[in-house]
C-alpha cells in the first residue's frame, strides 16, 4: 500500500466522520428543541438598507 | 402584515443570520462561477472556433450583464433566501415560483456535483504529476474519495454558519482569479512577440456562423451562476445596497476574468487542441507549455481553488432554495428547519449531500453540467417576465430599491431574445436532454398543481411590506 492509498483511505474515513457529525447533530437538534421552534424562521426582509444598524 | 411578521421574528422565532456583507455577495457569485474561466468554456471552440468562443463571450456576457442588472434591481427589494423563487412568488404566481425553486435547486445541485468531480479528478491529475509510478498503482476510481471528501467538508462548514463559509469562498476565489492575473503577466500578456502567437493561432471560423452559435452553449460556463448572488439576501445585513454592489461587481469581475482567459488560452494554444482539451483544463494546460514550473503550480492551484469555491457557493444555494420552498410548505416544511446555534438550513444542507455525491460519482461532467446549464437557462427566461411584470406593477417612486436599472425594458427584451438563441444553440447539441429536462417541469407543475398546492401556506405567500400593486 502506497501513501496515495493510505490517503484515499484517509479521504474516505475522515468524510464519513463528518457525515456522521452533522447526522448526529441534527437529530440531537432535533430531539432538544421542538419542531414548532426549528420551523420558526419567517420570510420578509424588515431593514433593507441597514438603517437600524445605523440607528435611524 | 409584514411589519407584524418582522416584529414577531425578531422576538421568537429563529432566522438566518444577517452577518453578510458586499464582500459575501461577491464571493458567493464570483466564487460559483469562476471555475468556468478554468474549464469548460474551451468546448465553444470546438464549436466555433477561437472567435467563435470570443463571439460567444461577448454575447453571453451580455445576457448575463442582462441578468444581472435586473437581478439587482428586483432582489434589492425582494430581499429573502430563496433569490429568484421568492421574486416569483411576489410578481407572477405559485407555479411559477414552483418551477424557479425547482430550477435554482437543480442548477446548483448539478453544478455542485460537477464542482466535487472536478475536484477529486484534479488531485488525481497532480498526483500523476508529482509521483507517476505511485499513481498508476492507482485505481481509475482513486478520485471518488477527494471528491466524496471535498463535499463533505464544504458541507460541514456550510451546516456550520453562513459567515465562515463565505469568508473562505471569498480568499480561495480572490486567489483563484489572482491566478490569472499571474498568468497574463507571467506570459507577459501585453507584449505580442513574448510567448502569445495570436497572428499565427487565430483562424477564420472553421464551421461558420452556424457554429458560432452552437459556441454560445458553452460561453455559459465563463458566468454561469452569477444570479446565485440573491439567495444570500437573507443573510444580508444591509440587502438593498449589498446585493447591487455584490453582483454588479462580480459580473465586471467575470467580464474581465472571461477576456484575460480567452486571450491567454488562444493566444498559446490551437484551436483545435483547446475545443477538445482532454487534460480538462485550458488555463493549466496554458501555464504548462510556458515551461514555468511557478505558473503550472500557481495555475493547478488556482483551479483547484476555484472549483472548491464553486462547490461551496454551490452548497449555500442550493440549500437555501430547498429552504425557502420548504418554508413555503411548496415541499415539506421538515426542510426549513434553521438550526438555534449556527443558523443554517441545516436539514436542507444535510438532505442534498447524497443527491449531489450520486451525480458526483456516476454521471458524466458533461451531462451533469448540461443539466445545470438548461435549469440556469430556464431561470433566465422567467427574468424578463418578471422584471417586466414588475416594473408595471410597483412603477419607479412606489417603493424604495437599492438600484434601478437602466434603459428598461431594453434590458429585458435583449434577454428573452438572447436566452431563445441560447435555447437553440443548446438543442443542436443536446436536443435530447432538452427536451427531457422540459417534460420533467412539465410533470412536475402537474403534481404541484394536483397534489401539492394544498398544503402550500398561500396566506403568507406575500411578505413584503409594500403598497397595494397598480392595477389591483
Amino acid at each position: 500500500m502506497n501513501i496515495w492509498q493510505m490517503l484515499e483511505w484517509a479521504a474516505w474515513a475522515i468524510s464519513g466522520l463528518m457525515f456522521a457529525w452533522m447526522v448526529i447533530d441534527a437529530w440531537r437538534v432535533g430531539q432538544q428543541f421542538d419542531e414548532e421552534t426549528l420551523l420558526s424562521s419567517r420570510e420578509g426582509v424588515d431593514d433593507l438598507f441597514g438603517d437600524q444598524n445605523k440607528g435611524a | 402584515m409584514a411589519d407584524t411578521t418582522a416584529g414577531k421574528s425578531e422576538s421568537t422565532n429563529i432566522n438566518l443570520l444577517k452577518v453578510l456583507g458586499p464582500v459575501h455577495v461577491w464571493a458567493l457569485g464570483v466564487g460559483i462561477v469562476l471555475v468556468g474561466e478554468f474549464m469548460g468554456w474551451n468546448y465553444g471552440v470546438g464549436k466555433g472556433g477561437a472567435f467563435g468562443a470570443l463571439i460567444a463571450a461577448w454575447v453571453i456576457g451580455l445576457l448575463y450583464t442582462c441578468v444581472a442588472m435586473i437581478d439587482s434591481e428586483v432582489t434589492s427589494t425582494v430581499a429573502a433566501a430563496g433569490g429568484q423563487y421568492a421574486q416569483a412568488k411576489h410578481t407572477i404566481g405559485p407555479l411559477m415560483a414552483f418551477n424557479v425553486g425547482l430550477y435554482l435547486v437543480l442548477a446548483y445541485t448539478m453544478l455542485e456535483a460537477a464542482d466535487v468531480q472536478v475536484v477529486g479528478q484534479l488531485i488525481q491529475i497532480g498526483i500523476g504529476r508529482v509521483d507517476p509510478e505511485g499513481a498508476a498503482a492507482l485505481g481509475a476510481e482513486w478520485w471518488w474519495s477527494f471528491t466524496v471528501l471535498s463535499l463533505m467538508f464544504l458541507a460541514w462548514l456550510n451546516y456550520r454558519g453562513v459567515l465562515m463559509t463565505l469568508t473562505v469562498n471569498f480568499i480561495i476565489t480572490a486567489a483563484a482569479f489572482m491566478s490569472i492575473i499571474v498568468l497574463f503577466f507571467g506570459v507577459q500578456g501585453w507584449n505580442p512577440e513574448a510567448q502569445l502567437l495570436h497572428e499565427g493561432l487565430l483562424t477564420d471560423l472553421p464551421y461558420g456562423w452556424l457554429g458560432v452559435i452552437a459556441s454560445l452553449h458553452f460561453g455559459i460556463w465563463y458566468y454561469l451562476g452569477i444570479e446565485g448572488t440573491c439567495q444570500a439576501a437573507e443573510e444580508v445585513r444591509s440587502p438593498g445596497r449589498a446585493l447591487p454592489l455584490g453582483t454588479m461587481t462580480g459580473i465586471i469581475t467575470l467580464l474581465i476574468a472571461a477576456a484575460l482567459t480567452w486571450y491567454i488560452v488562444c493566444g498559446m494554444l490551437p484551436w483545435e487542441y483547446v475545443g477538445w482539451d482532454l487534460e480538462l483544463a485550458p488555463l493549466y494546460d496554458a501555464a504548462k507549455i510556458t515551461g514555468s514550473p511557478f505558473l503550472e503550480t500557481v495555475l493547478f492551484v488556482g483551479t483547484l481553488f476555484s472549483a472548491i469555491a464553486s462547490a461551496n457557493g454551490c452548497i449555500n444555494d442550493a440549500a437555501r432554495a430547498w429552504f425557502s420552498m420548504g418554508r413555503d410548505r411548496y415541499l415539506p416544511a421538515w426542510f426549513s428547519a434553521v438550526h438555534p446555534r449556527y443558523r443554517t438550513p441545516f436539514r436542507s444542507i444535510i438532505f442534498l449531500i447524497p443527491v449531489a455525491a450520486v451525480f458526483a460519482l456516476k454521471v458524466p461532467l458533461a451531462q451533469i453540467i448540461t443539466f445545470s446549464i438548461l435549469s440556469g437557462l430556464l431561470n433566465y427566461t422567467f427574468m424578463p417576465i418578471n422584471v417586466w411584470k414588475f416594473r408595471k406593477m410597483w412603477p419607479l417612486g412606489s417603493i424604495r430599491r437599492g438600484y434601478e436599472h437602466p434603459f428598461h425594458p431594453i434590458p429585458a427584451i435583449v434577454l428573452m431574445i438572447l436566452c431563445v438563441t441560447t435555447f437553440f444553440a443548446v438543442y443542436l447539441g443536446y436536443g435530447r436532454q432538452l427536451l427531457a429536462m422540459m417534460a420533467f417541469y412539465i410533470i412536475i407543475s402537474v403534481w404541484f398543481s394536483f397534489r401539492r398546492y394544498q398544503f402550500v401556506r398561500r396566506a403568507d405567500q406575500f411578505t413584503m411590506n409594500w403598497p397595494r400593486p397598480k392595477g389591483y
